[in-house]
């Protein structure tokens, strides 16, 4: 069992991984909340311009590790970290590295739509205003709007941009969500589970719009949908027990797994 | 040997007396609820009854409308149009002559005397205020409200005696014999002893009876001594025997006699309102303590409002959760449970012999119930910032947005409904607290309705305390008339704070 749960090393990096360059680098990173060891020893390379998706069952650390990347686990008093994070070849756990500027420059969508109990142009324009993205209130609607274009949400609420944003349907919230996130010109977007709480029709809605922005972000996806990991990503890493087991081509971990339990995951014989 | 024995498979009916257990355990702790409520409601019931019964006379009194004739000689010899002249006049002269009039047959001094103690001794005041308003009515014919003494004003109310009258069927003579008057009646119902009987403008009192002929005292002279005819006369009898009752039936004779006439009348006794403390019940109002309880609040409000508020969240948002922060968390709530008298000691100690503060002030009040009040509103803050949604705070965050700008711009906003609630019951709790008032002097009998926070004042509570030991009747009408406001105030408060929640519940 120990030397099973040593970190696979793949022989050759991802294809996905040489053809684009490499956006955030983690090495040997360890989570702990409390005395519980939520991630062991991981290392995993994400690249830009595509989506990199974490599967495992539950409990398995892939939204723990998601958290460290804009360090958001930070608000969590007992949790502590070690190894090392890299975006761009900063290490974003550097003591002089301001973690608001670092949060500004990566999005998050959560798992539950927390639209701001707002109007709908209000949740968007918010990142920019306490940015000072804008110039003036001329240039704030222009981001509002183009965020609003992005996400594909501007011409369902076009006529009702007062109204306020939990006024929407949940698919559409979190299409505000995703909105909000790119308002303020993320580099990275990290997506909690963003279609857990929708139906398949929303589902699909935010998939495609996954999909698009993938052209201009590095986005990281954690689902517990093998079927949306196989159709939005590019890198498949699954997660169990706090390990990173495999990472590789998403199509490659899906029709050949080098780990047995990896395999097992995916036909479902476990999680 | 351990040999498993599968029970055979239970049947609907098998457990019938269990099922008819359970129900009756359900009926009974229903019962119990239902109980415990009935008994709650009927003490709430006779409590507003009896508030309500005693309280609302308070918000009416009774004037006198007297005709007369506003005499410049009296109020401005020099007609010099000067309202300080005008408020100098004389004005109790002219009503106490027009109020004589109606009784031109009371002569004897001792009557005068006591036909003059219906009236209230600031019965001129409004007669003043009236002329002062409206210079113009010197010289004229005016109707004059006059305000009635407390005991006449407490009797027209029927709170010190029941009146029943009866007209009189049959002829009533009265003659004279001795010192004491025989009536004789052919009437079917006769007066019973006690009794008073009016007739051609005299009223007698009826001592005994025998034989269809009453001996009775002359309390008025009659015109003459003429038989009255059936329906001229009548018979009054009060509830209470004479000796039990502030007004004396001569007294009460004149009362009938301007209520018949339709010159004493109730009115809305707004004085209630607008005057301060008054050794005279018919005078006292409200208007200082309400002052006083409004000072004293906002000094309170403005001490507790931003600083619970800010203590509220620095603990719950940015305060290191270690030892410190945990004992300063237990004593906010300790400090919650002292006895309010205790603030008031420390008050005392501190901001009137320390800090030289003035006794009596609303400040010193102000200062005292804000120490009484804030744990209240930390803890409301507290819990308010909590029910808020961690998932508000972690989009703030994730959008860039620093600690302090996702607390300001987006938790607080949000906690702000619970905050304010938690503020007006605080508040509340404030408005109706005495003890602590009580040991920085706030118990004082405060004529002047106070203007500033260092003026002596006194708040609706201990005005209540302060009314509730006087031994005058009307005094324990104003008491409750007082409570009814405070709980009117009271009232209005937590509706709107109920209302503040309702309307702001849950908007994510």
């Amino acid at each position: 069992m120990d030397a099973m749960i040593k970190t696979p090393v793949a022989p050759t990096a991802p294809r996905i991984a040489r053809e684009k360059p490499l956006k955030i680098k983690a090495r040997n990173v360890d989570v702990y909340y409390g005395d519980k060891h939520a991630i062991n020893d991981l290392s995993i390379d994400i690249p830009d311009s595509a989506v990199s998706a974490f599967i495992g069952p539950s409990g398995c650390g892939k939204s723990t590790f998601l958290r460290s990347i804009n360090r958001m686990n930070d608000t969590i008093p007992s949790c502590r970290i070690t190894g090392n994070i890299e975006i761009d070849g900063r290490d974003i756990y550097d003591k002089t590295l301001d973690v608001v500027q670092l949060r500004a420059r990566i999005g998050m969508v959560f798992q539950k739509p927390n639209p701001f109990p707002k109007s709908i142009y209000e949740n968007v324009a918010y990142g920019p205003k306490i940015h000072g993205l804008a110039k003036n209130k001329t240039d704030l609607e222009e981001i509002a709007v183009t965020s609003l274009k992005k996400a594909g949400l501007f011409e369902e609420v076009k006529d009702r941009l007062d109204h306020s944003g939990t006024s929407l349907s949940g698919g559409q919230q979190q299409r505000l969500c995703i909105a909000r996130a790119i308002a303020v010109n993320p580099e990275v977007i990290l997506m909690d589970e963003p279609c857990s709480a929708l139906d398949p029709i929303a589902t699909a809605r935010i998939e495609e719009l996954i999909d698009e922005l993938r052209q201009n972000y590095c986005i990281v996806i954690v689902t517990h949908s093998m079927q949306q990991a196989a159709r939005v990503s590019q890198l498949t890493a699954f997660f169990h027990l706090g390990n990173l087991v495999e990472v590789g081509d998403t199509d490659e971990i899906f029709t050949s797994p080098k780990d047995k339990r990896t395999q097992d995951y995916i036909t479902g014989r476990f999680g | 040997m351990t040999d498993t024995v599968i029970a055979a498979p239970r049947r609907l009916g098998n457990s019938d007396a269990l099922v008819a257990r359970r129900y009756r355990s359900e009926r009974r702790f229903k019962f119990y609820g239902i109980a415990a409520i009935a008994v709650t409601a009927v003490f709430l019931v006779l409590l507003f009854a009896d508030i309500l019964a005693k309280g609302l006379p308070a918000f009416m009194e009774h004037r006198l409308t007297l005709p007369m004739k506003v005499d410049q000689a009296a109020i401005d010899p020099q007609n010099s149009k000067d309202p300080k002249v005008i408020r100098a006049g004389d004005f109790d002269g002219p009503i106490r002559q027009a109020f004589r009039d109606l009784f031109p047959d009371v002569t004897s001094r001792a009557d005068r005397k006591k036909l003059m103690g219906l009236l209230s001794s600031g019965a001129a005041d409004d007669f003043r205020a009236m002329v002062v308003r409206d210079p113009a009515l010197i010289g004229h014919d005016a109707k004059v409200p006059v305000l009635m003494s407390d005991d006449a004003d407490q009797y027209l109310k029927g709170r010190q005696t029941g009146v029943e009258k009866f007209p009189g069927i049959g002829t009533m003579t009265a003659a004279a014999e001795g010192e004491q008057f025989k009536l004789t009646t052919d009437a079917a119902a006769l007066p019973t002893p006690g009794d008073i009987v009016r007739l051609n403008g005299g009223a007698f009192r009826v001592l005994s009876i025998g034989n269809g002929v009453l001996l009775a005292e002359q309390l008025t002279a009659p015109k003459s001594l003429a038989p009255a005819a059936s329906g001229t006369w009548d018979i009054l009898r009060f509830t209470v025997p004479e000796s039990s009752r502030r007004i004396d039936d001569q007294e009460a004779l004149w009362l009938e006699h301007l209520k018949e006439q339709g010159l004493a009348q109730s009115n809305i006794a707004w004085r209630f309102f607008t005057s301060g403390d008054s050794r005279e019940p018919e005078l006292a109002g409200i208007r200082g303590a309400l002052m006083g309880s409004i000072l004293t609040l906002l000094v309170t409000l403005f001490l507790c409002l931003p600083i619970g508020v800010a203590a509220a969240i620095y603990l719950e948002e940015f305060a290191p959760k270690n030892r410190l922060t945990q004992i300063i968390e237990l004593n906010i709530n300790n400090l919650a449970a002292v006895p309010s008298i205790v603030f008031g000691l420390l008050g005392l100690a501190m901001f009137l012999n320390f800090f030289g503060l003035p006794r009596s002030a609303p400040l010193v009040g102000g200062l005292v119930l804000a120490l009484l009040v804030l744990p209240t509103i930390i803890i409301a803050s507290r819990a308010a910032l909590r029910a808020v949604p961690p998932s508000i705070k972690e989009a703030a965050l994730g959008v860039g947005a620093s600690h302090q700008q996702a607390i300001f711009h987006h938790v607080l906003p949000l906690a702000m409904p619970g905050i304010m609630t938690g503020t007006i019951i605080g508040m509340a709790h404030a408005l109706g607290e005495t003890a602590p008032l009580l040991m920085i002097g706030m118990v004082a009998f405060i004529v002047d309705i106070p203007g500033s926070f260092t003026e002596a004042a006194t708040v609706l509570p201990i005005q209540i305390y302060l009314w509730s030991d006087l031994p005058e009747i009307a005094f324990q009408s104003k008491t409750a008339g007082a409570i009814i406001v405070l709980l009117a105030f009271l009232f209005v408060m937590n509706a709107a704070a109920i209302m503040l929640r309702k309307r702001f519940e849950r908007r994510w």
